[in-house]
């Protein structure tokens, strides 16, 4: 089989039923896309395929297309330079960051698709599940997005961090 | 000076612990991180602090970071005694087998009880200053110049007199070669210049990119994967299984019983191991639980409510005197269910055996724990065992105390001697065998003189010990008291914010067979949802303001009280709301730190439906590390809190817990999330932690706005069982 990820075509060796996610972190070593239900729950796993934010932990892979373009959390940037990555990382959104992920890939589709989301948009399209309870920093982050990129106007006042 | 046995590995331990582990078996390890690790040694200033001649300065965390940014806080605290340049600073953990080597020089490794900052604040910061005081001293000796001439700053050392400067990094060799002092001069919290501040986390950028690795992602050469089910009925075991199905087919290596009571397929892919144990037929043999019910478990802890036994918790002045001559009484019957605590990674663990050597690549809250759990499990003792810790997908107190998939995933690497086993739950299986939130229930009983003033209150707890499951040897005389947190007589800990002439606050045990364990926030969740909510229950019952109530009743207390106020004044308590709003109050105390909080909510009449419009919240733990990452935790906090008490039950059905997935086990979403306004006062002579403690007023602040919007009165958790319509 073979998959057009990040830009590259990838042939690999599963079972049908295989869902993307497990060829994803086990054939093609992309682990930054994770398990959290495996029954399209917590949105952990999402990813996109042609633009489109997909749970790929019910997705089997027989039927995701070999020329469809899917894009994961790696792919997302080539050095965490997507604005959602910015806005994140000047945010400090991430506490345990186990679901950061699929956190960013769905905001990044959301924002792909309304630039400027109001918050009734944020919650339609963030059913991402966080235990450790980022959910204020999310909608923050996107806001800050969708005016461009302008961290101060979150009021968090985080001073730059090491470089080290 | 003890020096760490591999100095050539440190360097990269903190984020590839794995990678390094792993050339002791001689494995080719694929991560990036071994350029890192190629580089020269340096030799420690001591065992907090690491200087490279790059002037890089690598402190070490003993603590584990899931989130809370405990990693960060205490990286800021050792960097302002040792005057370190902070765009400079960069962590790693010591590993669990070096801190046996070295007679435990790091203190403890046990992250929970919001205890991180709070307990080592003081040894971690006088690791920093002696450094600091290692490195001015080597610098005074190469100038050869007075040490009380010289003055460190942002990492380089200044010889006054002579304007003549040195980097810590030129100097870190013979600064490690030096005697540690012996008095060490801690710095003023007044006078921080990195703690205290709001600076941004120092683990974050890794987890936008997907290249944090956590526990579930670890790549080992060679590695296989594992998959495993344990009985799901609490104390049943494997009667027997037929792999004749699976074996032979695509990348199945092994099916095997691991321990008497569960079953694990190895495979090539975690995938292909699941798969094949989902096929699998396993006949269980379900034991002395089968029949078991929640009406079972809640009928024997109703029944303690009652009981003749039970262990006092606090005390003062004669509650059944006062309760006898009581012009008036209140009373009220409160319940708290089992949770789980669903962390967002599941349990995970990587192992490799043989029969001289264990290691062991696990998300762990206690590093220690996992090496002696390693150890049992392996035969072998804990100087022939190793574990590094990775990052943690959330620990909520699940990964603490009890390390069971640490045992099953070394007893499954025995299966497959010198090759590394990774062994993931499934989310079922995760669970299914929760170490839970204990079950109890509360009944309350308030004696009101003539006045209607609170004469005396009564506190009867009946319900599950987590010490005497996990620590018995901390229950005295049937007694454990972690059972009253927030109840407390006046203390540093964990204290009662209220003063009554007479009170009683007792604990009939009962342990139903259902495993406790510590849950984020313990049992200052319960206690508070039964006190917070019965308080404000009295002041309506005697027509008084909930929060006059409070003020009148906390005279004595004045630290609870200031917070109350912060919350009362910045949320507008008494001014008028929107239409249909309506607002709850709640404050405690618990793991050191002084908490409150005002939830503005509104219930739909016709659905019932709630809406939590806002909170404000105030914290006082004494002294602040990192405000921005305090607020962080608040907010956090109330997701955690409120996901309980929307949501959060785990039932028992035949000896077995009916919730299996996030479909049955429904948390807090991003659609639900109030706005959080939190406040940080921290006033000061005391250190607290902030991971937890608001957890606690989540609940009954909004349970108390709920009652305030419809007059219900919600006593039994979670509240979606209970309808709000109109």
């Amino acid at each position: 089989m073979k998959l057009n990820v990040n830009g590259q075509v990838r042939e690999f060796e599963a079972e049908e039923d295989t869902p993307l996610l497990w060829v994803l972190r086990e054939q093609l070593g992309l682990t930054g896309t994770k398990y959290g239900c495996g029954v399209a729950q917590c949105g952990a796993c999402t990813v996109h395929i042609d633009g489109e934010p997909t749970r790929s932990c019910v997705r089997p892979v027989s039927t995701v297309d070999g020329n469809a373009k899917i894009v994961t959390i790696e792919g997302l940037s080539r050095d965490g330079s997507h604005p959602v990555q910015k806005a994140w990382a000047a945010l400090d959104v991430p506490q345990c960051g186990f679901c950061q992920s699929g956190m960013i890939m769905a905001a990044a589709a959301l924002l792909k698709e309304k630039p400027k989301p109001s918050d009734a948009d944020i919650d339609m399209a963030m059913t991402n599940i966080c235990r450790c309870g980022t959910y204020n920093r999310v909608r923050k982050a996107i806001h800050v997005i969708a005016r461009g990129g302008d961290v101060k106007s979150a009021g968090l006042n985080i001073v730059e961090g090491s470089k080290a | 000076m003890s020096q760490i046995a591999s100095p050539s590995r440190r360097s990269f331990l903190g984020k590839s612990a794995g990678a390094a582990a792993g050339l002791m078996f001689g494995f080719h390890i694929p991560f990036d991180a071994m350029a890192q690790g190629a580089a020269p040694a340096t030799p420690e200033i001591n065992a907090w602090v690491v200087v490279k001649p790059d002037d890089t300065i690598v402190i070490r965390i003993a603590r584990s970071e899931m989130g809370q940014g405990t990693l960060t806080g205490l990286a800021q605290l050792v960097a302002e005694e040792l005057d370190a340049d902070w765009s400079k600073v960069t962590t790693e953990y010591p590993t669990p087998g070096q801190q046996l080597a070295r007679n435990r020089v790091w203190g403890s490794f046990s992250t929970g009880g919001s205890r991180g900052v709070r307990e080592s604040h003081e040894y971690v910061r006088k690791g920093g200053a002696a450094a600091r005081m290692m490195l001015t001293q080597a610098a005074a000796t190469q100038w050869n110049v007075p040490v009380a001439e010289c003055v460190a700053e942002k990492s380089m050392i200044t010889h006054k007199p002579s304007g003549r400067k040195l980097s810590y990094g030129a100097v870190a060799d013979a600064a490690g070669k030096l005697q540690a002092p012996n008095e060490i001069q801690l710095r003023d919290p007044k006078e921080w210049k990195l703690a205290g501040k709001r600076l941004a986390r120092l683990d974050t950028v890794d987890k936008t990119t997907g290249k944090q690795v956590y526990g579930m992602d670890l790549k080992l050469p060679n590695m296989l994967n594992a998959a495993i089910k344990d009985c799901p009925v609490f104390g049943g075991k494997v009667k027997s299984f037929d792999a004749s199905g699976v074996t032979g087919k695509p990348g199945i290596r092994k099916v095997v019983q691991i321990g008497d009571s569960s079953v694990a397929v190895i495979a090539d892919t975690w995938w292909r191991a699941r798969s094949a144990l989902d096929a699998l037929k396993i006949e269980w043999d379900k034991g002395p639980n089968a029949n078991l019910q929640q009406a079972d478990v809640n009928k024997m802890l109703k029944e303690g409510l009652d009981a003749s036994e039970a262990a006092v918790g606090n005390s003062n002045g004669d509650v059944k005197t006062g309760l006898a001559g009581a012009a008036r009484k209140i009373e009220a019957v409160y319940s708290f269910p089992h949770q789980n605590h669903a962390t967002m990674e599941v349990m995970n663990a990587t192992a490799v055996w043989t029969p001289e050597r264990c290691e062991v690549w696990t998300p762990t809250q206690n590093g220690e724990a996992a090496l002696a759990a390693a150890s049992e499990a392996a035969g072998l003792p804990q100087n022939k065992c190793e574990v590094y810790k990775l990052h943690l997908g959330g620990g909520f107190g699940r990964r603490g105390a009890v390390h069971d998939w640490v045992r099953q995933a070394v007893l499954i690497a025995k299966e497959m001697p010198g090759t590394p086993v990774k062994l993931i739950w499934t989310r079922e299986e995760d669970m299914l065998h929760g170490r839970y939130h204990p079950i109890t229930q509360c009944k309350l009983t308030a004696g009101l003189d003539k006045k209607g003033e609170v004469t005396s209150l009564h506190m009867r707890i009946s319900g599950q010990s987590i010490l005497a499951a996990i620590f018995p040897q901390n229950i005295k005389d049937g007694k454990d008291p972690a059972v009253f947190q927030g109840l407390n007589a006046p203390g540093p800990e964990a204290s009662i914010g209220y003063g009554f002439p007479n009170l009683l606050v007792d604990h009939a045990m009962r342990n139903p067979p259902v495993p406790p364990g510590f849950w984020r926030g313990v049992n200052l969740n319960q206690n508070t949802i039964y006190l917070e909510c019965f308080i404000d229950e009295v002041a309506h019952a005697t027509k008084q303001d909930p929060l006059a109530l409070r003020r009148k009743l906390m005279k004595e207390h004045p630290k609870h009280l200031a917070v109350l106020n912060a919350v009362a004044e910045k949320a507008g308590w008494g001014k008028p709301l929107k239409k249909g709003v309506y607002r709850g109050i709640a404050q405690t105390m618990g793991f050191g730190s002084y908490v409150a909080a005002v939830a503005e909510v509104s219930v739909d009449k016709k659905t019932g439906k709630l809406k939590i419009h806002r909170i404000v919240a105030a914290t006082d733990p004494g002294y602040a590390v990192n405000p921005q990452q305090i607020e962080a935790q608040v907010e956090g906090s109330f997701v955690y809190g409120l996901s309980a008490a929307l949501y959060g039950e785990c039932t028992l059905k035949d000896g077995q817990m009916e919730q299996t997935n996030f479909d049955t086990y429904n948390v807090l979403k991003m659609d639900e999330m109030p706005a959080v306004e939190t406040i940080v006062i921290p006033s000061g002579g005391f250190w607290g932690g902030v991971g937890e403690p608001t957890i606690a007023v989540a609940a009954p602040a909004v349970l108390n706005a709920i009652f305030a919007a419809t007059g219900k009165r919600i006593r039994d958790l979670p509240l979606k069982n209970h309808s709000l319509k109109a």
